[in-house]
């Protein structure tokens, strides 16, 4: 029963959108699956953490093809924390948009592609393989096309040509390096490579591949000078998919970066030196890219790039403790940025605008809701005790460690920058004096909505807020979790033996 | 052999690239497609050509005796193929209804998103 554990998560939204297929014209009957499926996801997901917690990284051989030649499924603790805050934020999402996604776009498959999404997701998490992973990008990307387009409006459309053509593009680049690296070596396993590739003679031909990987994951996380197509696009579709994209996608892109840099590509200056400049860029050139947008949603898409600096930040200083500060702002993150979304498509609901010149006066007609989406957004700019604020302890910690005083001062100036933007967006939304606006025809207002689907739209932001408040003050957990995670990815024979121990084991 | 295959590869990477920075879309379709069909090519360089050695072990024998040329980029060819079939059919499909509605094929019209809204 556990022995297959790993891939259960894959199997259920496999199940999930063959369901949902199924059922392809009855919404209700869509909403209803895709909430409960979530309920299973998360019990599913809470059953791996747990698992992998107590007996350690556990990996499944497909078809039982020992090591180095069949696909490996890993569950390390990275991988099984990533699966976990993906149910969290899929389920999140999927009850927002029971209620925020028209159903003219339901009517279209919304949800069985939706649950592709997570299936992309999930594999992508938990892959041994590096091939494996390219199919399972192609899969995210090729779900995330989807539903960027659903809908078909003029903003929508060009926005996803501009997010397809640096997909597929990025994809080519990652497929590129996987041959080069295949050349080099001959084996597509992750664990093996790792052995391979550190036994390579030709170091020049290794760092090129690695720059090409170091390009392709670049463009996905959004990352300095490659992120372009991000806030051109990301702000185009309805909230709830921008929230899952903002949530996680960009954050595969991140993942794999760390995974391939502290597995394969280990212990190389230059590539570092790399990864630190492209930080540091990241950092300061989205910080200030929000601060002059006006459009709510094309602010929270410059903060993605803003803070994925965060998280390449410690992967460049490479100890323990910035890879835990690192780990520890990805979990932080993820929740956050998926909450932000869904608080601007929720303020979208309630004015009919995103623009921040036109909307106002929310803290008199909505004091709760405004003061429940204060807690996503100054989690956000991390301050303390609330969740944004621990992990820049330890990737400041980390960069005075190593004396390295631009990071500091990079993180500090992008913390400054996020707090500017928040206080913009806190003081125009909330506080100014109600702009009257022209009332939209045709447009379903929170106010005339019904129970049920207020509900939905506002339970997914409770929940994501109490997360956060959860990585706020219960930061030791959290912080636990993150060394530990740290401790695997910088210790990586532990992950190499665990890809080997079960193939000795399993007789043919 | 190799030296044919590499130098067409690099032909296949520059035209797809100068493509995809041209401001058509249907160039940029057309460039994708070519970029995609280089780096099946390189895979199967990559892959060493060996040439009438399939990998079966003849019957007598235990193990391979000799070179055998390797199945695994193939498969992994026949994958990338099938997948850039798809996410091709997709982008057709995109840039029709893209033209339809914004009226123009020039990507550098396609600022819509740009602008304050």
């Amino acid at each position: 029963m556990t022995q297959q554990l790993v891939i259960y998560p894959l199997l259920l939204q496999l199940f999930l959108s063959i369901i949902l297929m199924f059922s392809w014209s009855k919404i209700s009957w869509q909403r209803v699956i895709s909430i409960g499926g979530g309920f299973i996801n998360i019990a599913i997901s809470i059953w791996l953490f747990v698992y992998i917690w107590n007996e350690g990284i556990q990996t499944v051989q497909a078809g039982n093809w020992a090591a180095p030649f069949g696909i490996t499924f890993v569950a390390d603790s990275l991988s099984v924390t990533l699966v976990l805050l993906t149910a969290i934020s899929g389920l999140a999402v999927s009850a927002f948009s029971a209620s925020s996604i028209v159903v003219a776009r339901l009517k279209f498959g919304y949800f069985p592609i939706f649950h592709f999404l997570l299936l992309g997701l999930n594999g992508a998490f938990l892959t041994g393989d590096i091939f494996n992973l390219y199919v399972w990008f192609e899969i995210i990307i090729i779900s995330s096309f989807v539903l960027i387009t659903l809908g078909g409006e003029k903003a929508q459309l060009e926005g996803a040509v501009k997010y397809f053509t640096m997909n597929i593009l990025a994809s080519m680049i990652f497929l590129t390096a996987i041959a080069v690296l295949y050349g080099l070596t001959g084996s597509l396993n992750m664990a093996d490579l790792s052995l391979k590739v550190a036994a390579i003679e030709n170091r020049g031909l290794v760092e090129i591949t690695a720059i090409l990987f170091l390009v392709a994951f670049g463009i996905k996380a959004a990352v300095f000078p490659l992120y372009f197509w991000l806030p051109a696009s990301y702000h185009t579709p309805p909230s709830a998919v921008s929230a899952i994209f903002g949530g996680l996608l960009t954050k595969v892109g991140v993942y794999a970066l760390i995974r391939i840099f502290t597995l394969i590509f280990v212990g190389d200056v230059f590539l570092q030196d790399t990864i630190l400049v492209m930080a540091v860029l990241t950092l300061i050139s989205g910080g200030l890219g929000a601060l002059i947008q006006n459009n709510l949603r094309k602010v929270f898409s410059y903060l993605i790039i803003c803070h994925i600096g965060y998280m390449i930040v410690g992967l460049g200083l490479y100890t323990e403790v910035a890879i835990a500060g690192t780990i520890f702002y990805l979990i932080h993150d993820i929740v956050v940025k998926t909450n932000l979304f869904m608080v601007g498509g929720l303020i979208y609901r309630i004015t009919g605008t995103n623009n921040i010149r036109s909307l106002g006066g929310l803290y008199k007609e909505y004091p709760l809701i405004s003061l429940l989406i204060a807690i996503p957004l100054f989690s956000l700019v991390g301050i303390p005790p609330l969740s944004g604020f621990w992990p820049k302890i330890s990737l400041i910690t980390a960069a005075f460690t190593a004396e390295n005083w631009w990071v500091i001062g990079a993180i500090l100036f992008a913390s400054l920058l996020t707090m500017i933007i928040i206080a913009k967006v806190w003081a125009n939304v909330v506080w100014k004096d109600k702009v009257e606006l022209p009332k939209r025809l045709n447009f379903r207002y929170f106010d005339k909505m019904t129970n049920i689907r207020k509900t939905q739209l506002v339970a997914p932001i409770i929940f994501l807020s109490l997360i956060s408040l959860y990585i706020g003050f219960g930061a030791e957990h959290v912080q636990q979790l993150s060394t530990r995670v740290a401790n695997e990815l910088i210790d990586n024979q532990q992950y190499i033996d665990a890809v080997f121990k079960t193939g000795q084991n399993i007789k043919p | 052999m190799e030296i044919v295959l590499a130098v067409m590869i690099g032909v296949l990477y520059a035209a797809g690239i100068y493509m995809i920075l041209r401001r058509s879309l249907v160039k940029l379709i057309l460039g994708i497609i070519i970029l995609g069909n280089g780096a099946n090519l390189l895979i199967f360089l990559l892959g060493r050509i060996t040439k009438g050695r399939p990998p079966i072990i003849p019957g007598d024998l235990k193990v391979f005796a000799e070179a055998y040329a390797d199945p695994i980029p193939q498969a992994l060819i026949l994958t990338a193929i099938v997948i850039s079939f798809g996410l091709q059919s997709f982008a057709i499909i995109l840039i029709k209804r893209a033209y339809k509605v914004v009226k123009t094929d020039d990507l550098d019209e396609m600022n819509a998103i740009d602008q304050d809204s």
